[in-house]
């Protein structure tokens, strides 16, 4: 008798599958996510430090800008983040709603208040570098406008989640915003080609290259990888505290809580 | 012009916002900790006079 024929019909689960299925359990999430936060906090700070000291100690300013052009270091990776963060959230978005996995659900609205932070902090560092090398705090050209139409987004997604109180109606409202949203994306990318603006075209490519000196232009790309995995590591800081205050009378996390220290 | 004081205001709000962003989630877990702590114990005297 060959016994492997058994064994060969029995349908065997792809390991990634198996990863999958796995991080859509809540407690097993938690657990495995609260492992790598402090080392994605740990790189985060590491690089963000690197990338400072070249830019603004070893750095040099620019012929034309002068001392200003050290707010590109923050204002740039803070930009590229602000969009990046819309398209996973509008990514994850389309996966909550089509599938309905509760914590695709949760990181995608975990993703809109750093989003937003981001936003905040390219738009007012923009201000700020552009009173210095263009005479003006703003105008409303396309890139300028259509980064703030990009907030607004962020905080629409905000509002609308927390404006309904059952938690996963809440989410797929919010969810079909983000994706109607992810328009803005490539508005905000090409405007500074469709429209003509005072904002600067791109300067770095990802097949083009970069018309940077590489003084300026690595101790930028260095704070940009930085900020993802300040991205990531926030990211899975607030989906755990939500799975917490999701799942509040569940078993799981009552064992959570009692093995912490009061 | 002095370039000194826009680069100190950019990095000044920029590391208000992102610590503050950081932040916020551990407070909002210290609360929900504090929150479920209170439900167990209000069910844990509960079960006790069930059995």
């Amino acid at each position: 008798m060959n016994t492997n024929i058994a064994v060969k019909d029995k349908p065997r689960k792809n390991a990634l599958v198996l990863f999958i299925h796995k991080l859509g359990s809540p407690p097993w999430f938690y657990d495995f996510t609260g492992k790598f936060i402090p080392w994605l906090w740990l790189i985060f700070v590491g690089l963000a430090a690197w990338a400072l000291y070249l830019g603004l100690v070893r750095g040099p300013a620019d012929y034309l800008q002068g001392e200003s052009v050290r707010i590109i270091y923050l204002h740039v990776p803070a930009a590229w983040a602000s969009l990046l963060i819309y398209a996973s959230m509008a990514v994850m978005a389309f996966i909550a709603l089509v599938w309905r996995i509760r914590i695709v659900e949760i990181l995608a609205m975990c993703s809109a208040p750093i989003g937003a932070a981001f936003t905040i902090v390219t738009l007012t560092a923009g201000s700020l570098w552009g009173r210095p090398t263009w005479g003006t705090y703003w105008v409303w050209d396309a890139r300028l406008t259509s980064e703030l139409v990009l907030l607004f987004l962020y905080l629409g997604v905000i509002g609308l989640y927390n404006a309904i109180d059952e938690p996963r109606k809440a989410a797929r409202a919010a969810c079909l915003l983000a994706i109607v949203g992810a328009v803005n994306l490539p508005i905000i990318h090409y405007s500074v080609k469709w429209w003509n603006t005072l904002h600067q075209g791109s300067s770095v490519s990802l097949l083009g290259g970069s018309s940077i000196d590489a003084s300026i232009l690595w101790p930028m790309l260095i704070m940009a990888f930085a900020v993802k995995f300040y991205y990531l590591a926030n990211l899975l800081t607030r989906a755990r505290v939500r799975l917490l205050e999701q799942d509040l009378r569940k078993g799981w996390v009552k064992d959570v809580v009692r093995e912490q220290r009061p | 012009m002095s370039h000194l004081p826009f680069i100190w205001a950019a990095y000044s709000i920029g590391t208000v916002v992102l610590l503050w962003c950081a932040f916020a989630p551990l407070v909002r877990k210290k609360s929900a900790v504090r929150d479920i702590r209170r439900l167990i114990q209000l069910e844990e005297p509960a079960r006790d006079t069930d059995t």
